[in-house]
């Protein structure tokens, strides 16, 4: 598989796993940084965050992508959440 | 608990701001340790830093301490703030001087210095 396919393939993947953990998003992008496919930045807006510590937010961009962080799909990660309000 | 796990629970609950990084503040290796970092100096936060390449040991058994999957990640006081977004964040805003001045004291500046530890 060429690269530029492994990266579409990883990007695509993120983006799955957020939008099933985060279905009522009212904006979710993962952008691939380095055009590698294993440096990203992901950006969620949610109503679920409203109210929630900035910690506690990440976590859950963190659980959510559990499994590409541990298995090292994911090399390094940026994240913006950010509520409704 | 073994014996690594320990020291680097010591680390955390003793030193007033740790921050667990790849490289040493002398010799960043990674974008997102140098940014966390860069938001702490920027704060006059002092930081002490502990490399978590030397062994991946390291790393493991910081992040099944902390539950926090990346690196770099920030301690104040015993408590995680946050990897480098969330420091950058917060530094943004004014937020992180004022964690740092109600966790360590209004003169948190003036024992400004940057250690390095190892585990």
């Amino acid at each position: 598989m060429c690269s530029a396919t492994m990266t579409a393939v990883a990007t695509e993947k993120l983006q799955l796993l957020l939008e099933r953990a985060f279905p009522e998003a009212t904006e979710l992008k993962v952008e691939d940084r380095t055009g590698g496919g294993d440096h990203f930045h992901v950006v969620v807006q949610s109503a679920s965050f409203n109210g929630v510590s900035l910690l506690d937010q990440h976590r859950r961009i963190n659980d959510a992508l559990a499994d590409p962080l541990r298995d090292g799909t994911i090399h390094e990660l940026r994240i913006t959440t950010r509520g409704t309000e | 608990m073994n014996d690594l796990r320990q020291k680097i629970q010591t680390v955390i609950d003793t030193e007033p701001v740790a921050l667990f990084m790849k490289g040493t503040p002398q010799f960043v290796m990674c974008g997102n340790s140098d940014r966390a970092l860069r938001a702490l100096r920027a704060a006059g936060a002092p930081v002490t830093a502990v490399d978590i390449l030397p062994d991946p040991a390291i790393r493991q058994e910081l992040s099944s301490l902390s539950g926090w999957p990346t690196i770099p990640q920030v301690f104040v006081k015993g408590e995680l703030i946050g990897g480098a977004d969330i420091v950058e964040e917060l530094a943004s805003d004014g937020e992180l001087e004022q964690k740092l001045a109600d966790a360590l004291g209004p003169d948190y500046r003036s024992e400004r210095a940057e250690t390095v530890v190892s585990v």
